[in-house]
């Protein structure tokens, strides 16, 4: 029936490979934060010291396992809000196909140490090429489906999935502009401050864009449905939707404050960061309050509570942005672990933890059954959170010791601290963040484990009832 | 119907149409990034040698005129025309070839390099970096974390018996480093003909090289990866005399 009118098929893939994704990314992150903390684990191969294994893990996180969720929750709900099945299921198997290709690409050239080294963009110019292709072929087919619904109005999860396609294509054109000098080496056509300038327009958008605005789609969609509820607020929705497209563009420029970017640009960036909480938490609370007069389902739904908890990490590390944003905070932050717990908590808190919320949702429509166990979806909902709060705690503690270590004198107005000594303090906190990061990762293989069995239960459960139909 | 309540005109239209939601996207996504973006490409102020031209090396001569930077000696320091101090100048093959592999190892990723005008940066790093400085850096490598030193004025400041020891086995000299050993560094060596073709694809956006500079990178085929590597560290942050006092930047 409903297999008929939508093409789902594509859709379970890309859900599948998420969640194979989300454990071979974090897996790789978990490995890397314990060679900060134990650097032994280096083991004298190239391959996997942490600067070849850094971009692997950025990229398989974010394009991997955020980009195989995106997809299968933009490919199912553009088609269930349009009510109609996708304009080319052919396109999207080209999409399915070639972004896995790309991630295989990357997987083996990233550890060769093939890198363009802009920062979750590293890979070189062939693999630019092809992500654009395969970019432009999900943005059509998403595009185009939206033109041919059955519904007169364009649902708010589909705004975002299409802000989020045109900044994306944007940002990698520009940032991506390289002359190749051969197949696997291309040097950026920008140079020092303009090159850093167009790449965290690049970094700070991916995150802007790709993982928040994509993910916000996808909050639009899954939590009115999980819950059962409409959205809070419509009108909410239209200004935080608006505010948030055209003021993320801007926040770049905060990445560079006291660098040799021009003041003004720096100065910008800060200041319509600063603004950008009120957006941010526009939508963090039109999600919130979607469970307005249904709070109780969080005792009882624990994919709900995913998409919860997610929505108030979201407030939290989008209020934390701000902050670090500010010139004050900046100067002490910049440079130190704090960024990286900041990035964690949107990461893990928000991106990684509603896409598991999303998925589970997911698996349990597509395969139309309950999950095979949902004290697993509520053990693998605790150490999420556990494992989120044991890294970021690390991170904010060292971060800020950091900061504070660098710039100490003494009485008699010399730097008490040597770099090594900061280094050598931060021992246990990159051991606790490694702790917190293999929490994580346990989660993880549990979402993994559940789903498997969840579809083996499905199609068990298929076979038999087809045998008693054909009995 | 409910749907009209709340909507502007434009809002409906969009809601209805993707076209039109689309090309409004793709309007209102371009404001921030031409805005902050353009500007640093013809605003004079962004680079300070526009305003101290003796922070360049022979800034006012075409680089078609002007002398090669240096013979490639493998030797650091051993640079013909060239001395430190005399102004920021494109790398030399062995500097570029070093540079290649601090790139590809992912150094930026731990290491930053660019010196924030404070007083505690000042005295562990130097003086705050400027634009200029990263001129001809394709790409750029200011970075975004210091799990290790800044590096933007490292060179000089170790002999190269240090470096290449810290780059064989960093907590052999320093206990609480967390950096790796770099052991291949010694063992694999510069392509000569790949830098050329490399440093020709850099006078393509804007690098001015002279034939002779290109050149040169035959003579670097051989040298250890770890030589280049150390070659380019040493010259990080000495190549323009930056004087106290002087405000090069607002």
């Amino acid at each position: 029936m409903e297999e008929t009118k939508y093409n789902f098929d594509v859709v379970r893939w890309f859900a599948i490979m998420a969640v194979v994704y989300l454990v071979v990314g974090t897996l790789v992150g978990t490995y890397i934060a314990s060679e900060l903390a134990w650097p032994f684990l280096n083991f004298d191969i190239a391959e996997i010291t942490f600067g070849r294994l850094r971009p692997l893990h950025t990229n398989a996180v974010i394009f991997a396992f955020g980009g195989c969720t995106l997809f299968a929750t933009g490919f199912y709900s553009v088609q269930r809000t349009g009510s109609t099945s996708l304009w080319s299921p052919k396109m999207a198997w080209f999409t399915f196909w070639g972004w896995n290709l790309i991630i295989v690409a990357a997987v083996i050239t990233l550890p060769l140490g093939i890198t363009q080294s802009k920062e979750y963009a590293e890979l070189e110019w062939p693999i630019d090429l092809a992500i654009a292709v395969v970019w432009l072929s999900f943005g059509l087919n998403f595009i185009m489906t939206v033109a041919k619904r059955k519904t007169s109005h364009i649902y708010v999860s589909n705004w975002f999935f299409m802000g989020m396609f045109v900044m994306i294509t944007y940002l990698h054109v520009v940032n991506s502009l390289a002359i190749p000098v051969s197949l696997f080496k291309s040097y950026s056509v920008f140079s020092g401050v303009q090159d850093a300038m167009i790449q965290w327009w690049w970094g700070h958008n991916a995150v802007g864009f790709y993982l928040t605005a994509g993910f916000l789609g996808i909050m639009y969609y899954f939590v009115p449905k999980q819950a059962n509820r409409p959205v809070f607020s419509y009108r909410l929705s239209v200004l935080h939707f608006w505010a948030l497209m055209f003021g993320y563009v801007w926040l770049g420029a905060h990445h560079l404050q006291y660098t040799a970017l021009p003041d003004w640009t720096g100065s910008l960036g800060a200041a319509v960061s600063l603004a950008m909480i009120i957006p941010s938490w526009g939508g963090a609370i039109n999600g919130m309050m979607t469970l307005s007069g249904a709070w109780d389902k969080l005792r009882t739904d624990y994919i709900l509570r995913f998409m919860i908890m997610s929505l108030a990490f979201y407030a939290m590390s989008t209020f934390e942005g701000p902050v670090m944003s500010s010139k004050t905070v900046n100067a002490l932050s910049h440079y130190t672990d704090w960024t990286v717990g900041h990035v964690h908590s949107g990461a893990l808190g928000w991106v990684a933890m509603v896409s598991a919320g999303a998925l589970y949702h997911l698996v349990e429509k597509l395969w139309n059954t309950k999950m095979y166990s949902a004290k697993l979806v509520n053990v693998h909902f605790w150490t999420s959170t556990i494992g989120t709060v044991v890294y970021i705690t690390a991170m904010w503690v060292s971060g800020i010791m950091q900061g504070l270590m660098w710039r100490d004198y003494d009485e008699f107005g010399t730097l008490t601290y040597t770099f090594a000594e900061s280094v050598a303090a931060m021992h246990p906190y990159y051991a606790m963040r490694a702790i917190g990061g293999m929490i994580f990762w346990v989660g993880g293989v549990i979402m993994l484990y559940n789903v498997i069995m969840t579809i083996r239960q499905a199609s068990a459960q298929r076979s038999s009832s087809a045998a008693a139909a054909t009995a | 119907m409910a749907e009209k309540i709340y909507s502007t005109k434009l809002q409906d239209k969009a809601e209805r149409n993707v076209f039109v939601m689309f090309v409004l996207l793709m309007v209102l996504l371009s404001v921030g990034g031409l805005v902050e973006i353009v500007p640093l490409f013809y605003l004079d102020e962004t680079m300070e040698h526009n305003k101290h031209p003796e922070i360049v090396w022979q800034g006012n001569v075409a680089a078609a005129d002007r002398k090669p930077i240096s013979v490639a000696n493998f030797k650091v320091g051993d640079s013909i025309t060239w001395k430190p101090g005399d102004g920021i100048r494109p790398y030399t093959a062995l500097e570029q070839a070093g540079r290649d592999v601090y790139v590809r190892e992912g150094c930026y990723l731990c290491h930053s390099q660019m010196v924030r005008p404070f007083r505690d940066e000042a005295e562990r790093y130097g003086h705050y970096s400027l634009a200029s400085e990263s001129m001809y850096d394709h790409p750029f490598q200011w970075g975004s974390k210091r799990t290790g030193p800044d590096l933007a004025r490292v060179g000089g400041k170790y002999s190269n018996e240090w470096h290449l020891q810290h780059l064989m086995g960093p907590r052999t000299v320093v206990p609480e480093s967390v950096m790796p050993n770099y052991p291949w560094l010694a063992e694999n060596t510069v392509d000569g003909e790949a830098l050329k073709s490399h440093m020709k694809g850099l006078r393509m956006i804007g690098v001015p090289y002279t034939d002779a500079d290109i050149e040169a990178a035959a003579k670097v085929d051989g040298v250890r990866e770890v030589d280049a590597l150390i070659a380019y560290l040493q010259v990080l942050g000495t190549m323009a005399d930056l004087k106290e006092g002087v405000d090069y930047r607002e």
